[in-house]
């Protein structure tokens, strides 16, 4: 893993004494709310519904078990003994106090960790693959080049005052776990024809309340070549991005209403200019983090008891059946724990599971975790032999549960239980419906079904891209779910498509299960998955089992 | 009254210009000074980049990051003379200021009264813990 080199950490303690000074600026007045806004949301910290929320970078989604426990001290010390994991590879701190922020900042820097440019109008946390380094499928690790992105993009002088927000997220694997062509630039690693490293450059993806696919700008560009594209591309939103209406502000609709091909030639013309001062120190430094990324040394040895437990215990059985993935290395696996328990908050873990995680990571899992965006944690490098007793300690600590891609492991936003900018609930959905198909012991036989919720237009849950999407709206002061279907967020990106008209609170689950059942009856035997069923038949029968009192209206 | 923060702290200003805008600059004279508002497209300037002596980017609002943008584009077509932020910044914006390619900072009397001295000085420290001196080399 990166290391913070003197640089790094000379720099994150002198922007945690800025922040120190800019907040008893604040508390004396020298500051107004206005101009602090953008300061604190520089450094991570929102006004929420009911008290401050602070958001800290999980950059690239990767993390060590001393930085786990640390943020299990945070939550303890300052918070209310839990922490929820965002999609975003973020954690976020719900009820810290405005004068213990420093502090907690203070706290994090201890351990290589920081808050900077997890909101506000500039580049955000980068995110990638949370498998990366470990996935079977893997061309390359997309970390260090995630590390590399988020040197040249903190305190970038150009780019903290940015139209709007700006999300970059990289993935080295075909398959694509890290929604690339859903952000506002997405890179793919390939290799071209010649066998040489690059990248395929996305731009102008995002959801939000104008949900786009991102589109390829650049079909190959050459490693050496990143920075100065990607510092060509921002530079262009930065001057044409709109500043008269935020909902227009996002790259998406810059390229939407410049066009790609004329996006693309100030693009390249503004590259051209950049590319003489990028000179190779960029690249010294990649390699120098890319050794820093080496694979851990993976040991070979027998399976031991794992495939007689396997045989053995239908519990561990099921478990290995969904929270594992394949790993690269012989004898190894990928292990997925979930935070989706049913009727727990999405997300959420407390300080007490943050240490069971950090200990799992050091005995087992050459002390790596990862958090994925779909708000789970990740202990990347398990040797199967392991397995039996990281199943074990994870159930007595009720992290155990065998759901990862199936109905209720649910992408969900914090929604009106915490944000200032929710129409309705997100996390009690959640739970219904996980607990709903837990009692109907469903959810198994479904297999694989993404559903995703948020509780505003803004698409925080990422619902357009769930095969089911749910997005709470307020419609005259009461709670109204609507339902969008066939979204895909991997290399086959699709955006959902809305169904029909809402549903108050009480009537979602019960939709949901007849939509459920809908696929049930149609599905081509048990492998064809709810999205290929979905793409097979398209919407109309799924339509007829949301509405039926209307094909009934029709009929009679 | 206006006054000019620079990296040792605040100034009056020496003399007087008489800034144009960019689509009215006389030919044949040097010395010149330009008003580029925030929404400005630098690269008109491109012929004229020699008889400009200062170029003052206006920030209408501090959230307003194109000036940053301008000064960057004006070095990387080659302006070496002055260029000046004026406006709606910020203290805390004085290192970005500096690093995209401003020489100085233009406030007004509210915004110094507000933001004294030393909390400008306090970011004359710019050239420290900079990633883009590391990685642009």
């Amino acid at each position: 893993m990166y290391r913070y080199s003197d640089f790094d950490d000379a720099f994150v303690r002198e922007r945690v004494a800025q922040f120190r000074a800019q907040v008893e600026r604040r508390i004396d007045g020298g500051l107004t709310e206005d101009e602090f806004k953008p300061l604190r949301l520089m450094n991570g910290l929102y006004l929420q519904l009911h008290a401050y929320m602070l958001r800290v970078a999980i950059p690239y989604g990767t993390l060590n078990s001393g930085q786990m426990r640390q943020l299990a001290m945070i939550a303890e010390r300052w918070d209310k003994g839990y922490g929820h994991f965002t999609t975003r590879q973020n954690i976020q701190f719900n009820w810290p106090r405005l004068a213990d922020t420093p502090d907690i900042l203070d706290a994090l820097a201890d351990v290589e960790m920081h808050a900077i440019q997890t909101s506000g109008n500039t580049i955000r946390n980068v995110t990638a693959d949370h498998f990366a380094g470990a996935a079977a499928d893997e061309i390359a690790d997309p970390r260090p080049v995630a590390e590399l992105i988020r040197q040249w993009s903190t305190d970038h002088p150009e780019f903290q005052f940015l139209p709007r927000k700006f999300k970059i997220a990289v993935t080295g694997s075909p398959n694509d776990r890290a929604v690339t062509r859903a952000h506002d630039i997405g890179l793919r690693m390939i290799r071209n024809e010649a066998g040489e490293a690059g990248f395929e450059v996305i731009v102008g993806g995002g959801l939000g309340r104008t949900p786009m696919i991102g589109k390829v700008i650049r079909e190959f560009l050459p490693r050496t070549d990143l920075l100065p594209y990607l510092e060509a591309i921002v530079s262009v939103y930065n001057a044409l991005g709109r500043r008269d209406n935020k909902y227009k502000a996002r790259i998406k609709i810059t390229v939407a209403e410049s066009g790609l091909d004329e996006f693309r030639s100030r693009v390249d013309a503004r590259f051209r200019q950049l590319r003489s001062h990028f000179r190779g120190a960029d690249q010294a430094m990649l390699e120098r983090i890319e050794r820093a990324f080496a694979p851990p040394a993976f040991r070979s040895a027998p399976l031991g008891r794992y495939e007689i437990v396997q045989r053995t215990d239908p519990a561990f059985r099921s478990w290995t059946d969904t929270n594992l993935a394949p790993h690269k290395a012989e004898g190894y696996a990928i292990v997925t724990v979930s935070l989706k328990a049913h009727g727990a908050t999405p997300g959420d873990a407390t300080s007490g599971q943050m240490r069971v995680l950090a200990d799992l990571a050091e005995r087992f899992g050459h002390d790596e975790l990862r958090i994925s965006h779909e708000q789970n944690v990740i202990l990347p490098h398990v040797h199967k032999s392991d397995l039996p007793e990281v199943h074990s300690i994870l159930g007595e600590h009720g992290l155990a549960t065998a759901n990862v891609g199936l109905i209720s492991d649910i992408i969900a936003c914090p929604g009106m239980d915490y944000c200032a900018l929710a129409t309705a609930r997100s996390i009690p959905i959640a739970q219904e419906i996980a607990q709903r198909f837990d009692e109907l012991k469903l959810e198994h036989g479904i297999g694989e079904l993404k559903i995703k919720i948020s509780g505003c237009i803004n698409a925080c849950g990422h619902h357009h891209v769930g095969h089911i999407g749910i997005l709470g709206l307020d419609r005259a002061g009461v709670e109204n779910y609507q339902v969008t279907l066939g979204g895909d967020g991997t290399e086959s990106a699709a955006i959902g498509e809305r169904a029909g008209p809402g549903f108050p609170a009480e009537e979602i689950v019960p939709a949901i299960e007849r939509l459920v059942h809908a696929y049930l009856d149609l599905r081509n035997g048990r492998q064809e998955s709810f999205l290929q069923t979905y793409r097979r038949l398209g919407i109309g029968p799924f339509k007829a089992a949301l509405y039926p009192e209307r094909v009934d209206a029709n009929a009679a | 009254m206006t006054i000019l923060v620079t990296d040792s702290g605040f100034h009056t200003e020496e003399r007087a210009w008489d800034f144009r805008s960019p689509d009215q600059l006389p030919v044949g004279q040097t010395g010149l000074a330009v008003e580029l508002a925030s929404d400005a497209d630098p690269t008109t300037l491109s012929d004229h980049l020699q008889t400009i002596d200062l170029i003052r980017v206006n920030f209408p609002e501090f959230a307003d990051g194109r000036g940053f943008t301008i000064a960057r584009v004006l070095r990387l077509m080659g302006y070496s003379g002055r260029i000046r932020a004026s406006g709606h910044v910020i203290a805390d914006q004085y290192a970005m200021a500096r690093r995209a390619g401003f020489d100085e900072v233009e406030i007004d009397d509210e915004i110094a009264a507000r933001q004294p001295e030393e909390q400008w000085l306090r970011r004359a420290n710019w050239k420290s813990h900079d990633y883009q001196a590391l990685l642009r080399a």
